[in-house]
């Protein structure tokens, strides 16, 4: 569909708000149009045939009319902001929950950065040209022809000499945007650049101190800095230029009403007053006919923006619900692989034929090198993708076949990259369950070993976490992270054992509290420390998207020669483990 | 003739509410004024020339209206077409150069600010390579970057276009006073009554724009947090089925960033129609007081003309003046922001007896080091040791033992706290630090590549290195093959995070990085991530290759580094306890065979 129509269409609920917007603006044009032949009336009859009455009258006429103008202008604008915030709220709602509803191959493809701008500035041009936009560009057009007729009733050759500047000005107007706005757009690109290596400058700081390499850091930061000041130059010599040019194209044709309009008076067929009233129609048509200009171009601009946020709206999301699916219900908890293959959009194979069965309650360890696809097999289970070919049965159920809420919820995740909300504590931990008691939170915490640490802090559970969770540690958010997921009391439990860098201690209490958290839950752990596979039910030695090798730890470490060498080298000893336990 | 009855529209402390920050500090401060003049100064030529532009493109504006008056007045009324040309012919005359000067008004101000960006800009940056280590870990580097965009950009505004306007504002209200005064005192008088009605209009307004405004941008700024979160979080939220009450929330938010743009809009358009009624009310003034008077024949219609010219251009200074306030707020709070880091002295730097130090043999002495980051918590209890040139050294330990403490210390990142560190016997600190880096090779335990090419990673040390050269690093670094099958081979982008190489790639890349530098000591610390068999295996041969011939210290986290090092030191609590070869420190059955039998075990060598 036309990008326009559809833009147009998100302000069809507000058609009512919008029609009174629109007559306030033909009002207040009427005013416009009438207020110089009114001061004509007062400088020609008033004052010139010294009608006391007429200037009396024609004075509080005036004084009236920028009355009704104030008033009018009021609805204008207000009715108008009206309704393009409308638009925009309703459509960030609707990207909002757009974004929600598309699946994680969508969102590993779309940078956050790019999907918030849309959101935020594409959506807010649209908000403008929505409202005072398209408004300010029919009422510079109305005003113009407006103007254009009253003046040629007046005088048809003065009337064409004077306006002769308004086409100029749009065109200079447009000339100007469609010259500067790659210049200004090359500055932010450049200015962005800047930012970027001071960025990497201060990120990679020993690095670049390291090597002593600070002078020619030094250098290329110069040449961005200084690439700006060259681009800001630019675009401020066409700007410093073009807007006094305007003005004094305006003031150009004042000139020629003084003069040629001198001439007609000297000659009887203009009087004082319709010259003065010439000049003030030419005068407040000087701003609306810029705009005209200006808005032409941005319109192009818009045009960009929509298409921008109809793209998202537009997208296809991969894993949704089939239209006959069913609540998942209560379930024991196994799940099986049959022949499980997958490939992320148009990649290659990730993996190959994936078969195994979990056991409710059982541990799955999944073992192999970055990139294996290990991950892959935890995010399939949730259905984050759906799977290429084969298929995943939790209890004998395809999970193709029930809804996506009720499996999810019966899912619980702690994953390496602990992701908190910019809550308080207690909000995080259950946000998978926003009705749970606080005694509930209490006791997951306790469970998660965390309950301690929060009480320590200032305000307890009600304390808040900073943006991305940066007043925490990175072991206390994994610890909020295991709360969330035991408060959810799932049936499966999918999980990433390691540690991040946190003293022995509490690195012993978060291995507690997830040997407590899988209890009784079928739970597949992406396996980085030895205790794991040792006590796990089922180890799945995965490489290059294939089951290697799998079994229990005894068997595997006499058998497969490929674990006994990722065990040996890549998995992480619990550091309080005695010597003596460990093997061989 | 430019004034304009019915729509002057202003641009009020509503209409420009972009320029509003929100500040409620000092309007004026000395010590940061002298601070930002100090930016000013090189330009004061250019200051004056604007300074000038701007006086005559004020004056030129007020002679056009005098000159108009006296062409209805004289000529047209004396039917003297001659001289109405004439006159026409000195207004345009006047128009143009009130246009040439305010282009080059605007053109030199430009120039100015830019400029004084650029230097403040420029100074930022020089001295954050010279800040300690410390204050770089403090303040992260998101602040030390809006200092560098968002705080520097008022200073500019105040600098450029604050004070210059500041007094233009004053400059054309004061002349137009006056010359009206001059023309007819009474009308004049009569005229200005609504000027305290629009002062205090203005006042009130700003007060509630103000407020209303700083709630829009707050408003906005959690939208947008709120947005850049849940957009992060996406992955969660789905994970635990969430995404109803989420959007319920979100949508709380967006509801209550529109209706703060809607009431903020509501004031605009309330202040804007005023301040039109009132510019009415002053026109209708001189059109009724005025007509009654030429009636009287006390005045021409072109004093009228003329008056009603003058009050047109008499307003917008008043809107302007109440809002620099503004300005100068922002570019004080600005200042003081840009003020304290610039004030701040490096904590390192050259002593003055200070010497290069080339060709060194490269013999690393702790003597008796103690060091710590925050007073009082020391990470480093007097560590003694010393490594012969030439030979590797292994640091083992326990995660926050100092191991990495002491790889900050020997390249001078931060200062000691007690005792001393030498290389070839020099005390370091009567080293250049330049010269000490030079010489002692970094490879930090995160592979850390930045924007650019693979080639401009690699020369990064040595931007004057040959291709040859860069290629032969690769090489020794095992990751030359890899890097000619890329399509663009070594002039490969490699992207802000590095996210198009694998974590092996990316180390193998670092590695080539100090091989190309060719220190004589080298720091390494050993990555403790997964790769993939084969490239662990590059990189192990990598290593070795680059240890060979230099003095190393290595924090070690695999096997063959530590079988392959001359001695050995184990950290723990931040004191050596224990030192020797693998063969001693096992045959000790301390702390390192314990680390040892949990951390490396690899069967092929024990068995």
């Amino acid at each position: 569909m036309n990008v326009v129509l559809r833009v147009v269409r998100y302000m069809k609920p507000f058609w009512k708000l919008e029609t009174i917007a629109y007559l306030c603006m033909l009002a207040i044009n009427g005013a416009r149009l009438i207020s110089p032949r009114l001061i004509q009336r007062i400088i020609d009859v008033g004052i010139g045939q010294n009608q006391v009455d007429v200037l009396a009258t024609s004075v509080l006429l005036l004084l009236g009319l920028t009355v009704l103008q104030g008033i009018f202008g009021f609805g204008q604008t207000y009715l108008t902001e009206n309704v393009s915030q409308g638009v925009a709220f309703n459509m960030r709602n609707e990207l909002y929950r757009k974004l929600q509803s598309l699946s994680f191959s969508y969102h590993d493809h779309a940078e956050g950065g790019q999907l918030l701008a849309r959101a935020t500035s594409d959506v807010e041009r649209l908000q403008r040209i929505t409202g005072r936009g398209v408004l300010g560009l029919i009422d510079g057009v109305i005003l113009l022809i407006g103007t254009t007729i009253m003046l040629f009733r007046m005088n048809p050759l003065l009337a064409s000499l004077s306006l002769l500047v308004m086409p100029i000005i749009i065109l200079i107007m447009r000339f100007y945007l469609v010259k500067v706005h790659p210049i200004w757009r090359l500055r932010q690109d450049q200015t962005a650049q800047m930012t970027s290596r001071v960025e990497q400058n201060l990120r990679g700081v020993t690095v670049v101190r390291g090597f002593a390499q600070e002078h020619a850091e030094i250098a290329r930061f110069d040449e961005v800095n200084n690439s700006i000041y060259a681009t800001s130059m630019r675009a401020a010599r066409a700007s410093a230029f073009t807007m006094p040019f305007i003005v004094f194209l305006a003031m150009i044709s004042t000139v020629v009403i003084l003069w040629l309009g001198g001439n007609l008076v000297v000659s009887h067929t203009l009087t004082i007053g319709a010259l003065i009233a010439f000049n003030s129609y030419v005068l407040q048509l000087v701003n609306p006919v810029r705009r005209i200009g200006m808005l032409l171009t941005v319109l192009g601009e818009s045009r960009a923006s929509a298409e921008r946020v109809f793209e998202i709206l537009d997208a296809k999301s991969e894993v949704e619900n089939m239209p006959n699916a069913m609540p998942l219900g209560d379930i024991q908890g196994e799940v099986t692989f049959d022949k499980v293959s997958f490939s992320y959009l148009g990649g290659k194979k990730v993996l190959d034929e994936i078969s195994f069965t979990a056991n409710p309650g059982q541990v799955v360890a999944l073992l192999g090198p970055t990139g294996s696809g290990k991950s892959t097999i935890i995010n399939l289970i949730p259905r984050f993708y759906d799977v290429s070919s084969g298929s995943i049965r939790i209890d004998g159920q395809d999970i193709r076949d029930v809804t996506i809420d009720s499996l999810r919820n019966q899912i619980g995740i702690v994953l390496q990259e602990t992701r908190l909300f910019g809550s308080t504590i207690g909000e995080n931990i259950s946000f998978g369950r926003p009705e749970a008691t606080q005694e509930e939170i209490e006791a997951a915490a306790r469970a998660a070993a965390a309950h301690e640490f929060i009480e320590a802090m200032p305000d307890g559970y009600k304390t808040g976490v900073g943006e991305r969770g940066e007043t925490l540690s990175g072991g206390q958010r994994q610890r909020i992270a295991i709360a969330r997921a035991l408060l959810m009391d799932p049936r499966i439990l999918l999980l990433d054992d390691a540690t991040s860098s946190v003293d022995t201690d509490t690195e012993q209490q978060i291995q507690a509290a997830l040997q407590r958290l899988m209890v009784g839950r079928t739970s597949f752990v992406i396996a980085q420390r030895v205790s794991t596979v040792r006590q796990a039910d089922l180890i799945l030695v995965i490489d290059s998207g294939r089951i290697v090798a799998s079994g229990k730890h005894a068997e595997l470490i006499q058998q497969s020669g490929v674990y006994a060498d990722i065990y040996y080298r890549q998995l992480q000893p619990d550091r309080a483990a005695v010597p003596s336990e460990v093997t061989p | 003739m430019t004034f304009n009855i019915s729509t002057s529209s202003f641009r009020g402390p509503v209409g420009r509410m972009g320029g509003y920050r929100d500040v409620t500090g000092k309007v004026f401060d000395w010590e940061i004024m002298h601070l930002l003049m100090r930016y000013l100064k090189p330009h004061r030529l250019a200051m004056a020339e604007a300074l000038f532009w701007m006086l005559a493109g004020a004056g030129l504006a007020l002679v056009a209206p005098y000159l108009t008056k006296q062409a209805i007045d004289v000529y047209i009324a004396n039917h003297d077409l001659a001289g109405l040309a004439q006159t026409a012919g000195l207004v345009l005359l006047c128009y143009a150069l009130a246009f040439a000067a305010e282009w080059r008004r605007r053109i030199v101000m430009n120039k100015i600010g830019n400029r004084v960006l650029n230097t403040m800009r420029g100074e930022l940056f020089r001295h954050y390579q010279e800040l300690s280590m410390s204050f770089l870990d403090q303040h992260g580097v998101g602040t030390l970057i809006s200092r560098m965009l968002g705080d520097v950009g008022v200073i500019n505004e105040l600098l450029s276009q604050g004070i210059i306007s500041m007094l233009s504002d004053v400059v054309v209200l004061v002349s137009i006073i006056v010359v009206m005064l001059m023309l007819n005192a009474r009308l004049a008088l009569l005229t200005f009554t609504v000027l305290p009605l629009m002062v205090i209009t203005t006042a009130i307004f700003s007060k509630y724009a103000r407020r209303a405004y700083r709630e829009t941008r707050m408003r906005s700024s959690i939208l947008t947090g709120r947005l850049a979160e849940d957009i992060d979080s996406m992955r969660v939220i789905q994970a635990f089925a969430e995404e109803g009450r989420m959007s319920n929330e979100f949508e709380e938010v967006n509801r209550a960033n529109r209706d703060a743009n809607i009431s903020a809009i509501r004031l605009a358009a309330i202040f804007s129609p005023t301040m039109q009624a009132l510019t009415m009310l002053s026109t209708a003034a001189i059109l009724w007081f005025g007509g009654r008077m030429v009636e009287g024949n006390v005045l021409t219609v072109g004093m009228i003309v003329a008056f009603l010219n003058y009050t047109s251009r008499l307003f917008q200074p008043i809107v302007d003046l109440s809002m620099v306030i503004n300005t100068w707020q922002a570019a004080m709070a600005g200042g003081e922001r840009v003020a304290q880091i610039l004030q701040l002295e490096p904590a390192i730097i050259d002593a003055s007896d200070a010497m290069e130090i080339e060709d060194i043999e490269g013999q690393v002495e702790f003597d008796n080091v103690s060091f710590e980051y925050i007073e009082n918590t020391p990470v480093l209890h007097d560590v003694s040791f010393k490594i012969a040139p030439r030979q590797t050294t292994a640091l083992v330990g326990p995660t926050g033992a100092g191991k990495s403490t002491i790889a900050n210390l020997l390249l001078r990142f931060y200062e000691v706290t007690k005792g001393e560190i030498r290389i070839d016997g020099i005390p370091e600190k009567r080293i250049t630090i330049e010269s000490l880096r030079k010489q002692v090779g970094v490879v930090p335990q995160e592979p850390f590549l930045f924007p650019g090419t693979i080639a401009y990673n690699i020369r990064f040390a040595r931007p004057d290195a040959s291709d040859e050269e860069v290629e032969a690093a690769a090489r020794a670094a095992n990751i030359h093959e890899f890097v000619t099958g890329l399509p663009l081979g070594y002039e490969t982008q490699v992207l802000e995070g590095s996210a198009n190489f694998s974590l092996g790639q990316r180390q193998l890349i670092c590695l080539a990085r100090t091989i190309l530098a060719a220190p004589c000591i080298l720091v390494l610390d050993e990555a403790t991530s997964n790769v993939d068999l084969r490239t662990e295996g590059l990189i192990q041969d990598a290593i070795e290759t680059m240890l060979h011939g230099r003095t190393s210290l290595v924090i070690a986290h695999r096997l063959a580094t530590v079988q392959h090092a001359d001695s050995i030191l184990v950290f723990d609590h931040g004191r050596i306890t224990e030192r020797g070869t693998h063969k001693e420190l096992l045959a000790k059955d301390g702390l390192y065979a314990h680390l040892y039998k949990t951390q490396f075990l690899k069967p092929e060598v024990e068995a």
